[in-house]
């Protein structure tokens, strides 16, 4: 338990200490030597890097050098990534075994261990983490303190304004202050729907109960997306903070935060936070001195997709079996057990503190004149600089893209970006330029989602591509309502069949109709959604589906039942090799004839191509 | 204070109805049939089926009609071109899943899915793709679950989950693999179900049915060798009309008995007659229980769903069941003793068919305690379904059949025992033989109108010759289960119990003719049916079971007294401890 008192001078001494964090000309003799503890720089051995950097300064007697673990610095492609402070030096793909150089060198020697600095696009070899243009236009609110403190220590989110957003409307704000404050911010629902989030909050105030509660949605589940878990992982107490807040907002004094379970270190994490929050008092009865009383416990999910969806999440929470409830009524007014419920995802909390401290002018003064703020991507797929990068609502696909992401590998064509996982859509490259917002994206046919954005190059078949969010949403749907259980499952029966060659024309007309009825039917977002990825690349690549249901071609030849193998007959020389390569005796022919393949034996192995000494097979 | 209307309009007409009801509801009382599957009231409004959608002006997307509650002002359209595509779609979705062999289907013609088919003109199924199929669970002697015609409206699931609170089953998996499982996928047969039936009864297509055995009896009927005896439980004459499109409730007595002599039994008898022994035998039980203060309180053992239950759940208090058999199978007992020495036939070339309007019998029936000399008191029971069933095989069309009485020597019954059949009728029946046993006088007081009614915990306290006995009534599983809990607990300070397992009691037993969900909104089924069976019993000349002149001289004759020894072999029985589920 630690006094008002006490934890300022927490503060105002743990910000001096790490001033070095975020100042290249701080004032110390000592090097912070950070190590990015995310999941993906943790399963490339970052635990070994930090073990083996501690080892040899022990034994090379090296005090004034201290090694943190942090949360993710977002350039994951490059990972493990190790940055040294306060020179800002930017060390990537660091294995466990260039520990030894790295303190030898830059440590010792005060040199820079050149190899292992990453290259930038155009090759360009670069210093420090602000001269890379992966960094150059994003714009850091949500990702405030990931990869910059140690998100195992509260000292240190203290030190960056931790909990002083909380101090400040326990303090001098009333709940209805608070309310207009994150209303007026602009901030809507980063969970994908978009909801302002500022009436969220009213309406759960409000609403009539003995007993609110709040709860964070950390379910995060499209695939490639990893926006939540990296906040989560770099800066629980971000979440702690905000939670509370809202609590205090909306009349709560409990709180329960759901994660999946396959997030274990996002998991350890928030338990530590939650542990030493309530340690210092931060959690519990009579926080701050006042009369407000806040509990927040972590509910594990198994990993159902549709235990994102609020109301489904909801009754995991209380133990059931993770199905959508029909709304209304809204958890607002009926939510965890029937009481009123505010919930919000992980990123939409992860603004509030800013929020409060720097108040709603500030934040609306970021973004477009409908989506304010900032929002955060995983941008994964056919790019360069695959990681996680936050951008002023407004920035458009091309800045992602290609500024920051340093375009497509292999310098081949982008062909569509894919925003909202199996919820959104595909955006085609005539719309790279349109700025990214709530709105824009729907119009286009897409929507904004938890954030992920995935890149396509032209080897990517559409249709294909469609089956692959079905094959998803078939296998995620949960089977309570009618047409997400079994109209999902013949969408994708017409998609494989449209893969396979067997599709017509007539399938791709009800495959549209089928998508419609779902959308509208359906009880839930699942549903509600689930056609989109469909829907969108109908509408931009439609030459493509009826190309596979025509002319039985994917052009790209990703759909291997369409692929075709021939024979040059004016290179064969019908020596017979192909045919005795063949595993399916689909090769026709005798003696010197010029050999054919019979496509209906066919099954497109490619050993003949292989087995062709005339080249005469592709 | 009056309740609240609200006028909205619907397809353009305006309805009134009153606050709190749902727009499907209110819809129905205007003439617009919107039609429902997984709809069923109070036990499943969770508008998964999706059929019921409609639009209402100025709401985002669908609403649900069985769900959402009317407000005023509501403007709301069952049948715009989007919602009625969007309906058909939905269907067709449904059926592109279902096993559709409604010619050879026990639903046709009583099928929700069907009559919402031909509704909606289907002609075609447009989405058709892969079906899931699972193997057919016959294993159980009551329940066959036949997974390819289930669609998954969950109405079993809420039944035995809310209303039973036994939860044998409960959806599994996700999306296209979801289905209605037992744990670990296990047959009902291994688990730990009751076979009340109430699934069937709530099931809206064929996917849930009784385990049929009318063939059998047909067989037996056909051999010249056997004598096969038919007896027919109060509750079924209560409900058999309805599988003719007769009225809900008609009493069906005298027509049954022509039927069933049609049908070509060589004696048609009356359970009714067992009822009577079993009261003479129970209220003769507690009586000593009673005096002794011995195992207090006694309960009602002639329900097998809910012996079952017990044997499940509660086995350290089996001591609690009243021994008795229930009344077919003491009235089995004796045919193939008393009656059969007394007609000089051999009882092992003796087959004794019981209807019964439920499908736990068909379980009970089995059961190794209800045997004397290596022969089943029963050998087969059927319900009032499969009944009907055969009586459409013989061509007998039974809303058009003259009546005609039970045989002799053993047909006689009486108003205490045609009352078995409802919640409450066992404990008024034998109330009324207790309280003349207990003063030796003819009571004239004798219609105990707080054991009626379709409360289902009925609690009461009665004065029998003096003497406070502090009684209960309760009807359904999972009200069962609530006043178990009370014994358990010590809290108990009732002497005397009646359960039954099925909601209302027999009458709305799992054999009985399947209600739609939309009929049940319509209609008070257990009333109607209930109303049949006083009505029997005001009619009767004899009300009380010990003055029933078949059961004097067959006590005088050949049983001796109640609880004498004769009696207690022939009439009473024992229960077990079962294991809920059985290990592979």
């Amino acid at each position: 338990m630690k006094t008002l008192e006490e934890l300022h001078k927490i503060r105002e001494d743990k910000r001096k200490e790490l001033d070095l964090r975020v100042n290249t000309k701080a004032d110390t003799q000592e090097k912070h030597i950070l190590v990015c503890h995310g999941t993906g720089c943790t399963s490339s051995k970052s635990p070994e890097i930090v073990e083996n950097f501690r080892k040899i300064l022990k034994e090379k007697n090296i005090e004034n050098v201290r090694v943190i673990k942090t949360g993710c610095f977002g350039l994951c492609a490059k990972g493990p990534i190790v940055i040294i402070r306060p020179e800002d030096t930017f060390y990537a793909m660091v294995t466990p075994d260039d520990c030894e150089e790295i303190i030898n060198t830059h440590i010792i020697e005060g040199k820079t261990v050149e190899r292992l600095l990453c290259k930038d696009i155009g090759n360009k070899v670069v210093n420090s983490l602000d001269e890379l243009s992966f960094y150059k236009k994003q714009k850091r609110i949500a990702l405030k303190n990931c990869g910059v403190i140690n998100p195992e220590d509260i000292d240190e989110y203290i030190a960056f304004d931790g909990y002083l957003a909380l101090e400040k409307v326990l303090k001098e704000m009333t709940p209805d202050e608070v309310v207009k404050e994150v209303s007026d911010s602009g901030l809507r629902g980063r969970g994908g729907a978009g909801f302002p989030t500022g009436k969220k909050w009213e309406f759960t105030k409000v609403a009539q109960g003995d007993k609110k509660y709040v709860a964070c949605n950390a379910d995060e589940g499209d695939p490639g997306a990893f926006m939540d878990r990296s906040i989560l992982e770099g800066d629980p107490h971000a979440i702690i903070e905000a939670m509370a807040i809202a609590a205090y907002a909306v009349g709560a004094d409990e709180g329960y935060i759901y994660v999946r379970a396959e997030y274990p270190i996002a998991v350890q994490r928030l338990r530590i936070a939650i542990k030493q929050a309530e340690e210092y008092g931060i959690l519990g009865k009579n926080i701050f001195g006042t009369d407000f009383n806040f509990d927040l416990s972590i509910r594990l999910g198994a990993g159902a997709f549709v235990c994102g969806e609020e109301t489904a999440l909801l009754e995991s929470v209380e133990g059931r079996r993770g199905q959508p409830r029909i709304k209304p009524p809204f958890p607002a007014n009926a939510g965890l057990w029937q009481k009123p419920t505010l919930i919000n995802n992980v990123e939409t909390y992860a603004n509030i503190a800013q929020i409060i401290l720097k108040g709603a002018e500030w934040y609306s003064s970021i973004g477009t004149e409908t989506s304010k703020g900032t929002k955060v991507f995983a941008l994964g797929g056919n790019v360069n600089n695959i990681g996680l990068v936050e951008v002023p609502m407004g920035t458009t696909l091309r800045e992602i893209i290609f500024d920051i992401g340093g375009g497509i590998p292999g310098g081949r064509e982008f062909k569509a970006a894919q925003t909202g996982g199996p919820s959104g859509g595909c955006i085609p490259a005539k719309y790279l330029d349109t700025p990214i917002d709530y709105e824009s994206l729907k119009e286009i046919g897409s929507m904004m989602g938890s954030g992920g954005l995935i890149v396509m190059d032209d080897t990517k078949c559409m249709v294909s591509l469609s089956k692959f969010y079905l094959d998803f949403t078939v296998s995620e749907s949960c089977g309570k309502c009618t047409p997400c259980r079994f109209g999902t499952k013949r969408m994708h029966e017409i998609l494989t069949n449209l893969c396979e060659g067997k599709g017509t024309l007539e399938d791709i007309d009800k495959l549209e109709k089928l998508a419609h009825n779902i959308i509208k039917s359906s009880i839930c977002g699942l549903g509600q959604t689930a056609p989109n990825p469909v829907l969108s690349s109908l509408k931009y690549f439609r030459d493509e589906f009826e190309e596979h249901a025509v002319d039985k071609k994917c052009r790209t030849q990703e759909c291997k039942a369409l692929a075709k193998i021939t024979i040059d007959p004016e290179k064969c020389k019908g020596c017979g090799l192909c045919q005795k390569s063949c595993p399916v005796a689909a090769i026709k022919g005798e003696g010197r004839d010029k050999r054919e393949i019979d496509q209906s034996i066919c099954i497109k192995c490619g050993t003949c191509i292989k087995s062709c000494p005339f080249k005469a097979i592709s | 204070m009056s309740e609240e209307i609200v006028t909205l309009t619907i397809d353009g007409i305006e309805v009134k109805a009153k606050k709190g009801t749902t727009i499907l509801e209110a819809a129905r009382t205007a003439g617009i049939d919107i039609p429902t599957l997984c709809f069923l009231k109070e036990i499943n409004e969770v508008g998964e089926c999706r059929m019921c959608i409609v639009e209402v002006e100025g709401m985002r997307g669908f609403a649900t009609s069985c769900i959402q509650k009317v407000a005023d002002g509501m403007i709301v359209h069952t049948n715009t071109p989007a919602v009625v595509d969007a309906r058909k779609v939905v269907l067709d979705l449904i059926l592109s899943n279902h096993k559709i062999d409604c010619l050879k289907c026990v639903r046709s013609g009583n099928c929700e899915l069907q009559k919402v088919s031909k509704q909606m003109n289907v002609q075609d199924i447009e989405f058709t793709g892969e079906m899931k199929h699972h193997e057919i669970d016959d294993l159980s002697p009551s329940i066959v679950r036949d997974f390819d015609k289930c669609i998954l409206c969950g109405r079993c699931v809420a039944t035995c989950k809310k209303v039973q609170e036994i939860g044998a089953i409960e959806r599994s998996n996700r999306g296209f693999e979801t289905c209605i499982s037992t744990v670990d996928g296990k047959s009902l047969n291994d688990v730990n179900c009751t076979f009340c039936g109430q699934c069937i009864m709530n099931c809206p297509t064929g996917a849930l049915h009784e385990k049929e055995t009318i063939d059998e009896v047909w067989e037996k009927l056909r051999d010249p060798e056997t004598t096969v005896i038919v007896q027919t439980a109060p509750a079924v004459r209560a409900s058999l009309g309805e599988e003719f499109d007769m009225p809900i409730g008609t009493n069906v007595e005298g027509k049954m008995v022509t039927g069933l002599k049609r049908l070509g039994f060589d004696k048609v008898f009356d359970t009714n007659t067992g009822a009577d022994f079993t009261i003479m035998e129970e209220a003769n039980e507690f009586i000593k229980r009673f005096k002794e203060n011995d195992t207090l309180p006694m309960i009602t053992s002639c329900c097998p769903g809910w012996v079952k239950f017990a044997e499940m759940n509660y086995p350290e208090l089996l001591p609690h069941l009243s021994s008795c058999k229930s009344p077919h199978e003491m009235f089995g007992a004796l045919l193939k003793t008393y009656y059969a020495e007394k007609e000089n036939i051999d009882p092992k070339k003796m087959y004794v068919v019981s209807v019964m309007p439920c499908i736990a019998k068909k379980f009970e029936q089995q059961r190794d305690e209800l045997s004397n000399d290596g022969m089943q008191d029963v050998d087969n029971v059927i319900t009032t379904r499969e009944l009907a069933r055969m009586m459409k095989q013989a061509n007998i069309d039974l809303a058009k059949l003259p009546e005609d009485k039970f045989d002799d020597p053993m047909g006689e019954a009486t108003g205490a025992a045609a009352i078995f059949g409802t919640t409450g009728g066992v404990m008024e029946a034998a109330l009324r033989t207790a309280q003349d046993v207990l003063t030796g006088k003819d009571l004239q007081e004798i219609d105990f109108e707080s054991v009626r009614g379709k409360k289902g915990i009925k609690r009461a306290t009665v004065e029998v010759a003096g003497k406070t006995i502090k009684i209960v009534v309760a009807s359904g599983l999972g009200n069962a289960r609530k006043i178990m809990e009370e014994i358990k607990s010590g809290e108990a300070d009732y002497q005397f119990v009646e359960i039954m397992a099925c909601p209302g009691g027999c009458i709305m037993g799992g054999g009985q003719s399947i209600k739609s969900a939309k009929t049940r909104l319509e209609y008070d089924v257990r009333k109607l049916r209930a109303d049949c069976l006083y009505s029997i019993d005001e009619k009767s000349t004899i009300r009380k079971s010990h003055e029933n002149p078949v059961l004097k001289k067959i006590y005088k004759d050949y049983l001796g007294e109640p609880l004498g020894d004769k009696a207690h072999h022939l009439l009473h029985t024992n229960y077990n401890k079962r294991e809920k589920y059985k290990l592979d």
